[in-house]
């Protein structure tokens, strides 16, 4: 990234900060299965009455290509922010097709969805560069040391964009949220359960605070 | 195996340090960086991973960094100078597998002859 770029893309980040921007498109950035589709259209039901962003899935890879929605307005507390929302697909460095095979794939939809995914994949990382910031979903029972969430958390680090991490999947009784925490104590998080909406209330009060 | 250092590093742009990496890592190889890579050159990685994923052939790669330490003044920060990348090691998604990480420790194991 060139100093003009980096220039440009830090004042766009101070400007929005300095005139608190009631408008914002942020990206649902993480590995696969993390639950950002769930959130996604958790969000979409609270906040526009219905529709979704797409389905979900225990295989991985479900969502491989972005799904954007616009004029989502969020309220909460008083504060209130109109958010365009990108749900991306998981992140990853590697596609085994044969992974999908384990979960019952046939060999040809397998390989169907390994392409599909590798793109998916392209299309997230093209999304960084045209986001106003992140909400990081991490699923709280996995180790939150994955090269995905070091990289997305860089990267914004990097463009000076705010980020926001979700501990997803508190519902789970092995579920860790402090272990997220402990990893990237210099970020914000919020503890949820996009799948049954707990705490969800205090992600959007976070999320009316951060973006806006 | 390969070591690289971080001053040969420092030589290159950001696509001869993909382009480096990917040749070594399609040929089995095991790639240690001194001094890593940027946020942005670790992101175009991956995204150059994609572009080479081949069916049998190339299923990606197990890339391990450590959270980026934030350093620098205020002027650093805005020009993007205080982001420094910091140890990696990346190979073959099929012969290099992540035992355990932290902040301060990265545990792999290495499957030879895959």
């Amino acid at each position: 990234m060139g100093i003009i770029d980096s220039l440009r893309m830090s004042l766009g980040a101070w400007i929005n900060r300095i005139f608190k921007k009631r408008r914002a498109k942020i990206g649902l950035y993480g590995p696969p299965n993390a639950g950002k589709t769930t959130l996604a259209n958790r969000i979409v039901k609270d906040w526009s009455g219905g529709g979704s962003f797409g389905t979900v899935s225990a295989v991985p890879h479900e969502t491989r290509r972005a799904v954007r929605k616009e004029g989502i307005l969020i309220n909460a507390n008083g504060s209130s922010i109109e958010l365009d929302i990108v749900d991306t697909p998981g992140m990853a460095t590697k596609i085994d097709f044969k992974e999908f095979m384990a979960f019952g794939l046939s060999e040809p939809e397998a390989k169907k969805r390994a392409k599909e995914a590798t793109e998916g994949v392209i299309e997230a990382i093209k999304w960084l560069d045209d986001l106003d910031g992140v909400l990081l979903v991490m699923d709280a029972t996995e180790d939150p040391y994955t090269q995905v969430n070091v990289t997305v958390i860089g990267n914004m680090e990097a463009r000076g964009l705010p980020l926001l991490i979700v501990a997803n999947k508190t519902d789970l009784p092995e579920a860790s949220p402090s272990r997220i925490k402990s990893a990237f104590p210099q970020h914000a998080m919020v503890s949820i359960s996009a799948l049954e909406g707990s705490n969800i209330d205090e992600l959007y009060q976070a999320i009316a605070n951060h973006f806006g | 195996m390969d070591l690289i250092s971080g001053e040969k590093l420092e030589k290159m742009t950001s696509m001869e340090k993909i382009r480096l990496i990917l040749d070594k890592v399609k040929t089995g190889r095991i790639v240690v960086l001194e001094s890593g890579l940027s946020p942005d050159e670790e992101v175009r990685l991956i995204e150059m991973t994609m572009t080479e994923i081949r069916v049998d052939e190339f299923s990606g790669i197990e890339i391990e960094s450590y959270p980026v330490r934030k350093e620098g003044s205020f002027f650093d920060r805005i020009f993007g100078r205080s982001i420094k990348g910091r140890m990696t090691v990346i190979g073959p998604a099929n012969q290099l597998r992540t035992i355990e990480k932290d902040q301060y420790q990265i545990s792999t194991k290495v499957s030879i002859g895959d």
